[in-house]
């Protein structure tokens, strides 16, 4: 590659993330904005600097939409990004958290520890959330890894793990249903997934999280590009295999994990956004993509919440209901284009 | 064991501790090019797979340039050894250059960027197999011809001492063939480079091979150079053939012969008889020919093909009794085929002569 060219690659990238930036902050901004009650973008900055205003719109941007938005660009970031590493992890594009059933194992498992505990009310605590909703994404996704070595295809697996999201998800409704007590009809909500009630002190908890989570997998931003071109290549690049894959299950359960205590599943994001982010940077580079994956999810989830609660108002439609809408066409272009490629 | 780069000790290698072959003895020096024959199956790419550390020994040891090969760290090794393999790669979006590039990852740093370092071994490297042209060609839209030479071009600019290649010529046609050993031999030459393979074409193992090992049923049945290896009859053996023929002196190889009453009789010789032979072979027609001496170039394909072939000794002069049974043998065919030119026939060999006027008359 000549001088040249590498300048010309490096200004595509730099406009890439610059879009993603600016539509990052866009999407902030609207999504604090708007709403049943639409407060101008001048009186939310001036709330923001702490002066002026309603006391009312004080207290919908501060504490409803602004920790709200904030949460659905982390949690959104944290999905993508899981996604991807899964997609890596089985060489196949259209893996993600939510069609490996690793979602709806988190989801289990949370709503498990919830009627267990808010029946004999004890109160549970954010981290006890991610706690077992990691117990439950390790769960189905040692399910997926052992489903993993008897079937050859990847389809197969694909299809396996849709069946343990659809075993998880009715066990879920099940214990949801029968568990009709008023402080659980929250719950109910949060089992279709929606980032509506998280508040300041759940922010900083995913922040720190998804954070440390996303900072490591930046980190292996090396090997996983060893890792693209197949296992034995990479081995006899001197990567630790072993270690590795090890590495990649466990930081894409936490993401993963992080993401559904919080917002419950949220379906397509892991795999959507990550095609979209190597279609727009013309790569799969792992040091690009993995800050595109992230910026590109907290995108996609902001205007996906922000749909999600304007279309229907003042009735909120579950996030999964708008990010299937997007993220579906997506999944189904990925498998028509690969066909295509194959033949 | 110093003179040594690779050698191997009672290694013995296998799947899950099952052992499939023992006692591997491989003793190769540097820039010596080695490979592996041996029939489908015989267990070629495990012994590769082994020697990568790609599955553990279940007995013995390797040593590389003077180390236990199992004591090295990932990091060493990757510094000294690089890989062609069988198994596919399916990088996305990914150029031939990044894939290529990909080699340079045990030189660069905590976040694998490339330096101009880099980016002009690559090139070389691109440059050496004659794969320039396909630097921002996407690597899943070429040829499995193209995506082999990327494969090389990774592997060198890896800057390997020993590289090791899975039956790298499968995929390529014949100018692909050459060009590709052409560039290992260059690499050996020039650069030292030591060659661990496995081939199947046993014309071009010959060829280009310092050190031929092969592999059958559980061990390997014999490890020299090629003049060690090739003597007659041992391909044969090697394989199992039940059916066809191989020259080990010429690589010359032919189908099945006809059996049966003979009912052509070919004289031949200089290579003008060899496709006649063929053609009836094909057709199924049993056939006898002569007289040919055990140089000449139709006697490999006579001598597979023919269900009698009339042969001198090499530089010895033909006997009557040699005349005799050529005549009886073209007089007990219905047809008879004289490949000859004889119309320049000046200070040639009387009997032949009178051979070609006999079968003259008779047809």
């Amino acid at each position: 590659m000549t001088l040249q060219e590498r300048k010309i690659e490096k200004t595509r990238y730099f406009f890439a993330f610059l879009i993603l930036i600016v539509l990052t902050i866009v999407f902030l901004a609207v999504n604090v904005c708007v709403g049943s009650v639409n407060i101008p973008f001048l009186e939310v900055l001036q709330i923001l600097r702490g002066s002026g205003a309603e006391a009312v719109h004080g207290d919908i941007v501060l504490q409803i939409r602004f920790p709200r938005a904030l949460a659905a660009a982390i949690l959104g970031g944290g999905l993508a990004l899981s996604g991807y590493l899964l997609q890596t992890f089985f060489h196949n594009p259209i893996a993600g958290p939510f069609t490996l059933g690793i979602s709806s194992g988190a989801k289990l498992m949370v709503s498990l520890v919830m009627v267990l505990l808010l029946g004999n009310s004890i109160h549970i605590s954010s981290l006890a959330m991610i706690g077992a909703a990691f117990v439950g994404a390790m769960i189905s996704m040692g399910f997926v890894l052992l489903m993993s070595r008897v079937m050859e295809q990847m389809s197969m697996l694909i299809v396996s793990g849709v069946m343990i999201g659809y075993i998880c998800s009715a066990i879920t409704d099940f214990v949801v249903t029968f568990a009709d007590d008023a402080d659980i009809v929250n719950l109910h909500n949060w089992s279709k997934g929606s980032f509506s009630g998280i508040g300041w002190d759940n922010v900083a908890i995913m922040t720190v999280v998804i954070f440390v989570a996303s900072f490591c997998v930046f980190i292996m931003s090396k090997p996983i590009s060893a890792y693209q071109m197949g296992e034995a290549y990479a081995r006899n690049l001197g990567l630790n295999v072993r270690r590795f894959r090890a590495l990649l299950v466990l930081l894409s359960s936490i993401l993963s994990a992080c993401v559904t205590a919080f917002a419950g599943p949220v379906s397509f994001v892991g795999i959507a956004v990550p095609h979209l982010a190597k279609n727009l940077f013309g790569t799969s580079k792992p040091i690009l993509m993995i800050p595109a994956c992230f910026l590109g999810g907290a995108v996609f989830c902001l205007f996906c919440d922000l749909l999600a609660r304007v279309v229907f108002a003042p009735t909120e439609l579950s996030i999964s209901t708008i990010t299937a809408v997007f993220g579906a066409p997506i999944v189904i272009w990925i498998m028509i284009r690969r066909k295509r490629e194959q033949s | 064991m110093k003179e040594f780069y690779f050698y191997t000790e009672g290694m013995t290698v296998g799947y899950h501790g099952v052992p499939l072959i023992q006692n591997i003895e491989i003793r190769l020096k540097k820039g010596e090019i080695f490979t592996l024959i041996g029939p489908n199956g015989a267990g070629k790419t495990t012994i590769l797979k082994s020697i990568i550390r790609q599955l553990a020994l279940i007995g013995g040891a390797a040593y590389l340039d003077g180390s236990k090969m199992s004591e090295m760290t990932g990091k060493e090794l990757s510094k000294k050894l690089s890989v062609v393999l069988t198994e596919r790669v399916r990088p996305e979006l990914m150029t031939c250059e990044d894939v290529v590039a990909t080699g340079r990852y045990p030189y660069t740093g905590k976040f694998g960027v490339l330096s101009d370092g880099d980016y002009q071994i690559v090139k070389e490297a691109m440059e050496l197999v004659h794969i320039s042209e396909l630097a921002k060609r996407d690597f899943l839209k070429t040829s499995d011809g193209q995506k082999q030479r990327v494969m090389l071009a990774r592997a060198i600019c890896q800057e390997p001492e020993i590289i090791v290649l899975d039956e790298p010529t499968s995929f390529l046609d014949m100018r692909y063939k050459l060009e590709f050993m052409s560039i290992i031999q260059r690499m050996s030459r020039k650069k030292n480079l030591s060659v661990i393979m496995s081939l199947h074409e046993l014309d071009l193992a010959e060829r280009v091979s310092d050190k031929i090992a092969c592999v059958k049923g559980d061990k390997i049945d014999r490890f020299g150079s090629p003049e060690e290896i090739f003597t007659p009859g041992y391909v044969q053996s090697l394989y199992q053939m039940t059916v066809g023929s191989y020259d080990e002196r010429t690589g010359n190889y032919e189908l099945e012969s006809e059996q049966g009453k003979p009912q052509v009789f070919v004289l031949a010789g200089n290579g003008t008889g060899t496709p006649v032979y063929r053609r009836l072979q094909r057709q199924g027609i049993p056939f006898t020919t002569g007289i040919l001496w055990e140089n000449d170039l139709d006697y490999p394909a006579a001598k597979a093909l023919a269900t009698e072939v009339v042969s001198v000794k090499t530089f010895c002069e033909i006997k009557e009794e040699e005349l005799q049974r050529a005549k009886e043998l073209a007089d007990s065919c219905q047809e008879v085929i004289c490949t000859l030119d004889l119309k320049d026939c000046e200070g040639w060999n009387e009997k032949i002569l009178e051979l070609s006027r006999y079968i003259a008359k008779t047809s």
